[in-house]
């Protein structure tokens, strides 16, 4: 055990490096706090980097859930102004086809207005010239203000904000107890991943921000919290279909969203209760593969001989309510519990609930909470506040007539006014990590030095690195070598290439036909049979 | 449910399995750097240019066409169609004078042929050039084509067309620009080579340039134009006049074909398979033991072949290879298959000469070493490359079997 109380005594400590443990994280640092951050693997490992992207405009809830409907409009707005390189303002059409009840339209819109979305009846002729990929048989049309919006770059842009105001984040860190005192949370053990040891630390308060996994940081205070696991799958597809989010006008139901990110676009989700035994090992099966492209084809019609690059599932951390068996009923509202008042235990509050899109107003309240509870009178002003990569304009693009390289455009698509510190001065730099998502060495250089990236896991959620059509296979080796000189170790370097391998595989492994399968095999020729990788593992 | 039994869009640059293989053929690559290589201009580059336009980079210009990188793609990616049709669609940049110079065959060649003895002693003049290469920026170490002072067209019918019925068989000729106004005699040999196995040859009712030049300068809705009335005529000559269509310019053939349906959205899938060249047309009878030849008794003498990039693309090398290998007495040295650097109007750029040399060099040593009297190729833009930068002449195949023919003894034969 550490004795050097002070360098373990913080005002609040966070537990969880997803998007709404990061953004508590930005809000408790800008409000003047001592904060710890402790997350057990990855920022963005789990529920919030495993879901589509989609900046909601709320009109999916907006008949079902008024009051998140409204939230994620306010948030959607805020988003595009503080996170402006985090975030494409798509557009979004909701669509009647032939099987649907046209009348629904007129509710829809109607419920849109009251809360606040800016739903806008268009011609069915006009959808289609606005999306020229969607269903031709569509019936009806609405357009509304969905966007989507990068998960891991949110969650990053967060943590370098709280970073800036002094806040301590510690990835790899896995809370294995609460310390208590009588009634009171008054710290946390953490184990430490990388260096194998348990590190006390304490805080007057700590937030339990630990998405699905927050169920049983509750239960080492003795708490239920009554989380209901809804498993959530999607599928990757190999490039863009559409360029507007597609939604279907209904009821929210299965795999009815098709939304474009990045490179690629995302059809999704099923719903379906899952156990919290099985929330660390998500896997899709052939039954929702085939659910998603069923209802899939029904939005855009090309999906159905579109290349599927990867599946794949998150856990929604929802707050069970009622005895809804497939989870779609509950609420996407926001949960904030104190416990002190809740269940008589002191120090400890948990927020969940909620949704990526949500994230700013969940951190806002949980931070209102250690305000109060900590004495401090500070307002929030993340609402204001531009986040670290969307503060200037992006530099290069300033400059109308020096146009970007395609490379240097991916970089600041993906890092914003942030850029500026990756560096292009030499042909090294220039040079080629990841060729389909255009990942210079300058970029992964910048990463592994300024962003916490531990293995290669660390650098796709930080550069997109593997996240293209080939899964991996011209980029992993490359990034794995740059990983090896930075951290001075080849031994781990390769066994965390193998990892990443085996990861990127479980993703194609349920859409494992035709192209994919193509190049799943020709990846593995590439590692086996040229880089010797089996005899690696023999060793 | 048709869901992904055949997982493969429109877009079928999803088949590219990184590879890299189109990048190892590329022959721009090694000698300009600027140039991004067929699998990030090609499939790499479309997945960024759908998310959004902007994405397009102009050194795609640096693509000379030769579809080289579709013939290495063990996936059958149209690498070379995705890059030409980015630019069609992205390319920001309008083209130049001098691109519509280049690329106006048509209007240019009339025009030429009209005052053709001005012409070829202007543009031959070094002041002119000088002027050309800077203003224009067509480079001065080109030297343009001659201009023949009567075209083909007028000569056919003057001199050939009444004859035409007289034989059993028949086909149609697309000359093209070059046979027409530069090199009539090619297309006089065509006439002889075809009468002697007893096929009259007669013009389309139309014919205007292929438009190859036009889509490589991104004058795209005047070769589409030009690709209508052609495939039109085509049309007619092989539906109504049950005439085949020959050629002699590989890349006037391969436009036809494939140009037209995959980057000009010319459908023409009903007569596609009846536009061949004429070396082609020639051998596939004699393999069938419809037609033969006799020759003349010639002097020995030795050839090398050069087999242009289109021609590679077409897959038709081997059928001019055999024809000329039926010739007595004629040795044939088949060149390594690689491109001579010109790209049709590419190396006339200024901007592109350097990499058009650099692209060209180790053929040029090739041919300087392999000990000919002359080369051989289909292609009359290669010829003009390997005429500048070779001490040879280049004869096109079907020249070279009008000269060796015993017109006379063949007739007799296919009689």
């Amino acid at each position: 055990m550490n004795l050097n109380g002070k360098s373990n005594e913080f005002d609040v400590i966070i537990i969880g490096g997803g998007i709404t443990g990061a953004g508590t994280a930005r809000d408790c640092s800008l409000r003047g706090m001592r904060v710890l951050l402790l997350e057990r693997f990855d920022f963005a490992a789990g529920a919030t980097g495993r879901n589509h992207g989609l900046l909601h405009s709320g009109a999916r809830y907006a008949v079902t859930d008024k009051e998140s409907a409204s939230e994620c409009i306010k948030e959607n707005m805020i988003l595009r102004k503080i996170a402006r390189h985090c975030v494409e303002e798509n557009n979004g059409l909701f669509i009647s086809l032939p099987e649907d009840d046209i009348n629904f339209q007129s509710k829809f819109v109607e419920s849109c207005h009251e809360a606040g979305i800016d739903a806008q009846i268009i011609d069915p002729a006009e959808a289609r010239r606005m999306e020229p990929s969607v269903n031709p048989n569509l019936i009806g049309a609405v357009k509304v203000p969905d966007g989507s919006v990068d998960p891991f770059r949110l969650t990053l842009a967060n943590i370098i904000d709280a970073k800036a105001h002094g806040a301590q984040i510690r990835v790899y860190h896995e809370v294995t107890a609460l310390i208590k005192e009588q009634c009171r949370v008054i710290g946390v053990t953490a184990w430490d991943h990388k260096k194998k040891e348990s590190t006390n630390y304490y805080a007057p308060l700590t937030i339990n921000a630990g998405g699905i996994w927050g169920h049983n940081i509750a239960k080492m205070a003795g708490i239920e919290v009554g989380m209901y696991p809804a498993k959530g799958s999607l599928l990757i597809f190999g490039h863009r279909v559409n360029n507007v989010v597609l939604n279907r006008c209904r009821k929210p139901a299965d795999a009815d969203i098709l939304v474009p990110g990045d490179t690629i676009c995302l059809i999704g989700t099923t719903s379906s209760h899952v156990g919290f035994d099985e929330v660390d090992d998500m896997r899709v099966t052939s039954e929702e593969v085939d659910l998603l492209l069923r209802e899939g084809e029904k939005l855009a019609p090309a999906l159905a001989t579109t290349r599927i690059l990867r599946a794949y599932a998150g856990v929604r951390p929802l707050v069970a309510a009622d005895n809804d068996p497939t989870g779609r009923n509950i609420s996407r509202g926001i949960v904030l519990l104190d416990h002190e008042t809740r269940d008589g235990v002191a120090g400890f509050a948990t927020i969940t609930g909620g949704k990526l899109m949500t994230y700013r107003l969940m951190a806002e309240k949980a931070t209102d909470l250690a305000c109060a509870k900590l004495g401090i009178d500070k307002p929030c002003t993340t609402m204001n506040e531009p986040l670290p990569g969307s503060r200037d304009e992006e530099p290069e693009l300033k400059d109308k007539k020096h146009a970007a390289s395609p490379i240097r455009r991916s970089t600041i698509g993906r890092h914003g006014d942030l850029a500026t510190r990756i560096s292009t001065d030499n042909e090294m730099d220039n040079s080629l990590v990841c060729e389909c998502e255009d990942v210079s060495v300058g970029e992964v250089k910048y990463a592994l030095k300024e962003l916490d990236v531990h293995n290669m896991e660390d650098l796709r959620h930080r550069t997109r690195v593997g996240m293209g059509t080939c899964q991996g296979e011209l980029c992993a080796c490359r990034a794995a070598g740059l990983l090896s000189d930075a951290h001075n170790c080849a031994h781990q370097a390769k066994a965390d290439l193998a990892r990443f391998l085996n990861e990127r595989w479980k993703g194609m492994y349920p859409v494992a036909w035709g192209e994919a399968l193509r190049e799943g095999e020709y990846t593995q020729w590439v590692y086996k049979g040229l880089c010797g990788m089996n005899k690696m593992e023999e060793k | 449910m048709n869901t992904q039994q055949y997982n493969i869009s429109d877009n079928n640059f999803e088949q590219c399995l990184k590879c890299t293989v189109c990048t190892v053929y590329c022959p721009v690559v090694p000698v300009n750097p600027n140039y991004p290589g067929p699998k990030q201009a090609g499939p790499d580059g479309e997945r960024l240019r759908l998310k959004r336009g902007e994405f397009f980079d102009e050194a795609l210009k640096y693509c000379l066409n030769c579809k080289r990188c579709e013939v290495a793609c063990p996936s059958n990616v149209r690498i070379g169609d995705i890059i030409q049709l980015a630019r069609i669609k992205y390319s920001q940049k309008k083209p130049s004078l001098r691109d519509m110079i280049l690329a106006n065959t048509d209007i240019v060649g009339t025009l030429s042929s009209t005052f053709a003895p001005v012409v070829n002693t202007t543009v031959a003049l070094k002041p002119v050039k000088a002027v050309m290469d800077s203003v224009l920026k067509i480079d001065k170490h080109r030297t343009f084509p001659k201009y023949a002072g009567q075209t083909f067209v007028s000569w056919f019918k003057k001199n050939a067309a009444d004859k035409q019925e007289l034989y059993l068989n028949h086909v149609s000729f697309f000359h093209g620009c070059y046979i027409n106004y530069n090199y009539p005699q090619l297309g006089k040999d065509v006439v002889k080579v075809m009468n002697a196995i007893d096929y009259g040859v007669h013009l389309l009712e139309k014919e205007k340039c292929c438009g190859v030049a036009l889509i490589s300068n991104g004058l795209i809705n005047q070769a589409k134009k030009q690709a209508h009335i052609n495939i039109e005529s085509i049309r007619k000559s092989v539906n109504e006049e049950k005439r085949p269509v020959i050629a002699a310019s590989s890349t006037c053939t391969f436009t036809i074909r494939d140009e037209y349906p995959h980057l000009l959205q010319v459908e023409n899938s009903d007569v596609r398979d009846s536009v061949e060249l004429a070396t082609r047309f020639i051998y596939r009878l004699l393999e069938e033991g419809k037609v033969k030849l006799k020759f003349r008794d010639t002097q020995p003498v030795r050839v090398a072949y050069h087999t242009p990039c289109h021609m590679e693309k077409l897959g038709w090398g081997y059928y001019s290879i055999e024809l000329l290998r039926q010739i007595p007495h004629l040795d044939l040295v088949v060149l390594d298959s690689q491109c001579c650097g010109i790209g049709g109007t590419y190396g006339f750029k200024k901007e592109n000469y350097p990499t058009s040399q650099g692209i060209g060099e180790s053929l040029f040593k090739q041919i300087k070493a392999a000990g000919v009297q002359y080369v051989a190729t289909d292609c009359e833009t290669c010829k003009w490359q390997i005429e500048m930068s070779t001490p040879y002449e280049v004869k096109h195949p079907i020249s070279i079997l009008a000269e060796a023919l015993d017109v006379e003894g063949t007739m007799k034969l296919n009689k």
